[in-house]
């Protein structure tokens, strides 16, 4: 589902990516981690050209873009079209109730018919628990509430990938947990998903394989019983020492 | 030997009531005919010009930018009077022969462009980074985004600044005088000519000039609010 070749990016002489190369199979859930500036948010945004990336090549579905060469800025649209994309602080359109903010993709990018749209956004609203908020604008819900009308947004596009950017680390404490519960849904129901987060417990439960990024690569990958039991490079244990550290004073 | 004191000659107050009577729908006709409606059709124009002018200066593209700077730089460098007479007194030298109302028209557009055309700029600098990466990420191209979700907000930020130059342009719009728009001022200063009451004059265009900008600025704050409910 997702291929991705030798993917550098550099701003100015700061050297952000390294030379990554993964690949996601369709229905998998791959998990970022790493200390911050090491990349793991560049790489996520360089999947679906947020971030045009100085080479390599990214693949989602059938869409391909070779960075290497001078990409053909036509088809990023098309990239972005396989993808659903979550920030970590909402990005929500103010301008917009929850149900107009999960409309908008489907009646202006893809044409859709404004009633059948409407309805559509209102069951995937439905779907995120916000049945009730429709008519809501985005300063009237919690943190907790706007990220799940961000994901719903993101789903309306029937993406064939998510990508979750640290997707619970602007909310309270309290609110991270409805959020997690729909990703872990999205997960059960084989959506292909890529996280970057500092939640270890979804990483332990959900994840099909972890990643731990440090300096613009990758240190160490595989799944997550074998990451956080047994990491085999040294920069993993101790970003996870530093980690339980944190979580148990 | 006071024979013009106001308060020892009553035929004179008489005169001046009746002359302020009756010069009175003369001159709210120059306001409602020409000033305002002059001043609505200039702005409209005007707006589209700024936001043309924003999207070049925000573009990038080098041409683009270097030819918004010197049209905004023209435009605010050289007084609006200069500008309406060179539209007006000058093109017809080089064989463009205007109607006043023309003239007048298409010097406060391109003025309205240039000034307006900072405020639209600033305020969509002003819309967070995050709305057009989260507009990308739904697959919007440039100008859906701009159009769907960058514009909207940004009409928000811009109408105090925006009303601020719509009231200014009203009241500009009395230099059309001087390249004969029969608008308010222009009417009065005619009246003048042949009453010889410059004072009674002047003040009752001042004072309608200001009704105008009263209603305006209420005008003003309602559209605020209206566009508050999100917030």
């Amino acid at each position: 589902m997702i291929q991705v070749r030798d993917l550098h990016k550099q701003f100015q002489s700061l050297h952000v990516l390294k030379g990554i190369s993964l690949s996601v199979e369709k229905g998998k859930v791959v998990v970022i981690i790493g200390p911050s500036g090491s990349g793991k948010t560049t790489l996520l945004r360089c999947l679906n050209a947020l971030e045009i990336p100085t080479s390599g090549s990214v693949q989602i579905g059938d869409v391909k873009l070779d960075f290497s060469q001078k990409p053909d800025r036509s088809r990023i649209p098309l990239l972005r079209r396989q993808t659903g994309m979550v920030f970590q602080s909402y990005n929500l359109f103010p301008h917009m109730t929850a149900l107009q903010n999960v409309m908008e993709g489907p009646v202006t990018v893809k044409k859709e018919d404004p009633r059948k749209a409407q309805s559509k956004a209102s069951a995937v609203l439905a779907k995120v628990g916000l049945g009730d908020k429709l008519d809501h604008y985005p300063a009237q819900l919690s943190g907790g509430q706007q990220q799940r009308v961000g994901i719903a947004r993101a789903l309306a596009m029937d993406p064939q990938v998510m990508l979750f950017d640290e997707p619970t680390s602007a909310l309270d404490p309290e609110l991270v947990g409805d959020v997690l519960k729909v990703m872990k849904e999205l997960a059960q129901e084989g959506m292909t998903m890529v996280v970057v987060t500092h939640e270890m417990s979804f990483a332990r439960d959900v994840a099909d394989e972890v990643i731990f990024m440090d300096q613009g690569v990758i240190v160490e990958q595989g799944p997550p019983e074998q990451v956080f039991r047994q990491p085999r490079e040294e920069r993993t244990r101790q970003f996870l020492q530093h980690l339980q550290g944190r979580d148990t004073p | 030997m006071f024979p013009n004191n106001l308060f020892e000659n009553p035929d004179r107050l008489n005169r001046l009531i009746d002359i302020a009577q009756s010069s009175f729908l003369p001159l709210v006709k120059g306001a409602l005919l020409y000033s305002v409606t002059i001043a609505l059709v200039s702005f409209a124009i005007g707006l589209i010009i700024a936001v043309f002018t924003a999207l070049a200066r925000i573009s990038g593209i080098r041409p683009l930018v270097i030819i918004a700077r010197i049209y905004v730089s023209i435009i605010r460098g050289t007084p609006l009077l200069v500008q309406l007479f060179i539209i007006f007194f000058g093109l017809p030298s080089i064989g463009v022969r205007l109607d006043p109302i023309a003239a007048a028209i298409i010097g406060f557009s391109l003025s309205v462009g240039a000034y307006s055309s900072e405020v639209i700029r600033a305020a969509i600098l002003s819309i967070p980074k995050g709305q057009w990466e989260a507009a990308y990420s739904i697959g919007m191209t440039y100008m859906q985004a701009l159009k769907r979700v960058i514009l909207p907000q940004a009409t928000r930020v811009s109408i105090p600044p925006l009303s601020n130059s719509f009231i200014s342009l009203v009241k500009d719009t009395s230099l059309a005088a001087a390249i004969t728009v029969p608008e308010m001022f222009r009417k009065a200063q005619e009246i003048v000519a042949s009453t010889y009451e410059p004072m009674l004059l002047y003040i009752e265009a001042a004072l309608i000039y200001w009704v105008i900008c009263f209603l305006l600025s209420i005008l003003q704050d309602r559209i605020e609010i209206r566009l508050d409910r999100y917030i």
